[in-house]
């Protein structure tokens, strides 16, 4: 069965439809949805909001697309055979004389220092800079912008790794039982007390984490929020009688795992996954704000705290941060609790 | 007979409960209309209905237990003891419940509290609604246990439920139903749960508790041979109504209603062509499932629980074998270690070739003729599946056939256990319980087995849907020519489908032999009580 298919079943299920009613029925965490995704969705476009570079450029009657394509500087009548930096007023001006330039909403990326400010950075907002700048005098608006992207896509891909190894974990577990469980379950308690602060302090020693590095030592202690759950749901699932009625069909253990039982478990998945996302979102950032996250230099919701802290006459800068980090865990936290709602047996129906 | 003797009496009949014209309303829907009836002192009632006609909600509105407003009365009114109680508050109502009226309920699991002592329980109503102190209580709780019957009640005191068995546990209820002496005792199916045997002595019980405490019993059952032990008068209910209602000795010889014909009808008839027996085609040696028990820090197997011990059977082609046993006594399990779901011992002969050892894979081979039936029908079918999912499943697993040819097979299945085309792309909540139970015989059949085991497949229905099944199975094993393990502790049922029967006890054959051999003549002591318990109801 393919895909879509496959999709078409599960919207056609009846307790789907309810599932989904229940979770409309939640307005706050219906609009809390609907907000977050159009703000990723946003994010995703960040380079066409937030850039140094313009969207188009028109010159001697022939169009430009700087944002997806680099151009030399010769190409616009210019000296050097070097990339154009289009913020130079120089290659401006060159530019406008033949044609015209469309800049994004923000004429900043996050790395773009502005060195047109007349006070010292960190800059107050104005209407250039519209959340000011930080300390080094990059705009904050467009550093905001990259780094909720990044932050979203790094949970994202998070939840999803560690929803897929802790569900495999657990269903193994659960569904055999016996000695396969036992040695498991010790293995996770003697793993869960690993320090992975320390872990990853030394390991910030060794390498440059990077955006993978960081996911895969991140990956080594998440995946163990969904084992309990799961292994819970397959220990009782494993003996319902329509299991047992699949198994005297002769199915093999991997069919029944995954058509009888997982669908059980998934209700208690998606009912940990929004939370397991908002904890990875924090998790990364704390770790930004202690250095020990992405590479200097990277947009970032925990540098932009650290900022906001060692330049305490800036509020800007804090409060910004502030005001982000809330909205995207209040965000969370809603659409959370109306997926645990909408799954909630008792409720709906 | 003792009724003749109350009216002729000249104290006037007092009556403890009076319904009339009462009507019962979830939300829109009616679920009861205009029923009356009345109990007098020391009588029984018996409310007689299928699932779903209004029986449960009708004892439940005397003690004003239904969700309010979900469930409201249009019209009608209750009477207890000559006061109304359609209406009244909740204080009112919390003495009156568990005072003047009690209840016993279904499910003796589930009703006590697990954590705490037997002798808790009952003085928690006696400190509720008569100010005993704990000495007085104590006292009380003794007195009840031995008018209940529990042997050795004063060690039972401090018992915990799971200490108890299923008829202990129902003992308790009802001792906890009579603490406070009510003037009406609403029994609520009190003994479906329970074994044949366990259920006669719950009946005695119940019957010699009334003689002695003089109390009206209102009686909630769909089983019509306890109303015919117990009760005194009867209605009939079919969907919210009484259809019929007089005196037991009226409705069982001239029933009037079409319905309670049915009813009366519904008791599965023994109707079975010869069967001429050559090769079996399914044969257990010695049969065992031993649980292991483990203690210690390396879980040492220190003794076993022998579910099933050495039990030997033959099945041929176009046979059914009736396995009996009460609760516990391993007819599951064996089963389930034939179909080889758990681990066993002995050989399982299966057309010449042992099963017993075979892989995985290699046993793949021979599960479709051997399929199996439970008794949920609940439970026995996945909820997020639809019913050709279900039913094609067994077909894909095969692996061997396309999807133009799968689809004729469920279809032809489909045909086979009588239900509509249209049921194909449903869910199973969609369906009742009789339904369900064909379309989990549409999922085996659907694999052309050789051997259908049947696990109480009928135990979970109403009597009426419970014949229908019974006439399908009795057809489609004509027309398949198949052989059946039909498991039950119903033995009216046993009696009527199988050519022989094997009696377990304690995971071990008691008695072994063609069917109405064994019913005339049992040779064993323990088949003889368990037949003379069946027996005292027909």
């Amino acid at each position: 069965m393919g895909w879509i298919a496959t999709w078409q079943r599960i919207k056609q299920n009846p307790m789907n439809l309810n599932r989904w009613q229940t979770f409309k029925h939640n307005k706050r965490g219906y609009w809390s949805l609907w907000l977050f995704s159009g703000l990723f969705l946003l994010s995703l476009f960040a380079e066409f909001i937030a850039n140094d570079k313009p969207l188009v450029v028109r010159y001697n009657d022939s169009y430009y697309l700087p944002v997806l394509y680099d151009y030399n500087e010769l190409e616009f009548g210019g000296e050097l055979d070097i990339p154009a930096d289009y913020r130079d007023e120089y290659i401006q001006e060159i530019i406008l004389e033949q044609g015209d330039i469309w800049w994004p909403l923000i004429p900043f990326s996050y790395d773009t220092f502005n060195y047109d400010l007349t006070v010292p950075a960190p800059s107050a907002p104005d209407s250039n800079n519209l959340l000011g700048t930080d300390d080094q005098s990059r705009d904050v608006l467009a550093r905001l912008i990259y780094g909720f992207r990044i932050s979203v896509l790094f949970a994202i891909t998070l939840t999803i790794f560690s929803s897929i190894i802790g569900v495999a974990v657990g269903a193994t577990q659960g569904y055999f039982g016996g000695r396969i469980d036992l040695y498991g379950q010790r293995f996770i308690e003697i793993w869960s007390g690993l320090p992975m602060l320390f872990l990853l302090i030394i390991l910030a020693s060794l390498v440059q984490p990077d955006f993978w590095w960081l996911l895969g030592i991140m990956l080594l202690f998440s995946w163990m929020a969904l084992v309990d759950v799961v292994r819970a749901e397959f220990l009782r699932g494993r003996h319902l009688e329509y299991v047992i009625a699949a198994k005297a069909l002769g199915q093999s253990h991997r069919a029944i795992m995954f058509k009888h039982i997982l669908p059980n478990a998934m209700v208690a998945t998606m009912t940990f996954m929004p939370f397991i996302f908002t904890g990875a979102l924090t998790t990364l950032t704390s770790l930004d704000f202690l250095g020990f996250g992405l590479e200097v230099g990277s947009p970032s919701l925990g540098e932009l705290i650290k900022q906001g802290k060692n330049n305490l006459q800036a509020p800007w800068l804090g409060i910004t941060a502030f005001v982000s980090m809330a909205t995207i865990l209040v965000l969370l936290v809603f659409i959370g609790e109306a997926a645990r709602d909408a799954f909630d047996p008792r409720k709906g129906a | 007979m003792s009724k003749t003797k109350s009216i002729s009496a000249a104290e006037p009949k007092q009556l403890v409960l009076e319904v009339n014209d009462l009507s019962i309303s979830f939300g829109q829907q009616q679920v009861v209309e205009q029923v009356s009836f009345a109990i007098e002192k020391g009588k029984t009632f018996a409310l007689v209905g299928e699932s779903g006609s209004g029986k449960s909600v009708t004892a439940l509105s005397i003690l004003q237990l239904l969700p309010f407003p979900a469930a409201h009365y249009p019209a009608g009114s209750i009477k207890l003891m000559d006061k109304e109680v359609i209406g009244k508050n909740h204080t009112v109502m919390q003495a009156l419940r568990g005072n003047s009226a009690s209840m016993i309920f279904q499910e003796p699991m589930t009703s006590l509290n697990p954590l705490h002592t037997i002798e808790k329980q009952i003085s928690e109503i006696l400190f509720l609604h008569q100010g005993l102190n704990k000495k007085a209580a104590q006292c009380r709780c003794l007195e009840l246990l031995e008018l209940v019957a529990i042997p050795e009640p004063k060690k039972r005191l401090g018992s915990y439920p799971h200490e108890l068995s299923g008829g202990q546990r129902q003992r308790v209820m009802i001792a906890m139903a009579l603490a406070n002496e009510p003037d009406l005792l609403i029994a609520d199916e009190p003994t479906t749960a329970l074994d044949v045997t366990v259920q006669l002595q719950i009946l005695e019980l119940l019957k010699s508790l009334q003689a002695k405490l003089g109390m009206a019993i209102l009686m909630i059952t769909h089983d019509l041979n306890i109303v015919k032990h117990l009760a005194d008068d009867v209605g009939v209910m079919q969907q919210g109504k009484i259809v019929e209602a007089g005196s037991v000795e009226r409705i069982f010889s001239e029933p009037q209603h079409a319905y309670t014909k049915i009813l009366l009808d519904a008791e599965p008839q023994r109707d079975m062509p010869t069967l001429i027996r050559t090769k079996p085609l399914l044969q257990l040696n010695d049969f065992k499932v031993w649980f292991p028990l483990k203690k210690g820090l390396w879980q040492r197997t220190y003794d076993h629980v022998k579910a099933v011990d050495g039990v030997s059977l033959q099945l041929h082609q176009g046979e059914t074998l009736g396995i009996v046993g009460e609760s516990g006594s391993g007819k599951s399990t064996l089963v389930r270690g034939l179909l080889r779901l758990i681990e066993s011992e002995g050989d399982i002969y299966f057309n010449g070739t042992n099963l017993q050892g075979l892989n995985l894979t290699a046993m793949r081979d021979y599960r479709q003729s051997l399929q199996i039936v439970f008794q949920d029908p609940f439970g026995s079918l996945s909820p997020r599946m639809s019913v050709r999912q279900i039913i094609a499943e067994g077909l894909e697993v095969q692996g061997q056939h396309s999807d133009a040819e799968i689809e004729i097979a469920i279809q032809q299945a489909l045909i086979d256990v009588a239900l509509p085309a249209e049921s194909l792309d449903r869910y199973p909540h969609q369906f009742s319980g009789g339904q369900r139970q064909r379309i989990a015989i549409a999922r085996a059949l659907v694999l052309k087995p050789k051997i259908l085991i049947l696990d109480e497949p009928t135990s979970a229905l109403d009597r009426t849907v419970q014949k229908q099944i019974l006439d399908l199975l009795c057809q489609l094993q004509q027309q398949h020519q198949l052989s059946y393990i039909f498991i039950t502790h119903d033995l009216s049922v046993v009696r009527a489908v199988s050519h022989r029967i094997l009696v377990l006890k304690g995971g071990k054959v008691v008695e072994e032999g063609e069917t109405e051999a064994v019913f005339s003549q049992p040779q064993q002591a323990y088949t003889q009580a368990l037949l003379s318990a069946a027996m005292c109801f027909n």
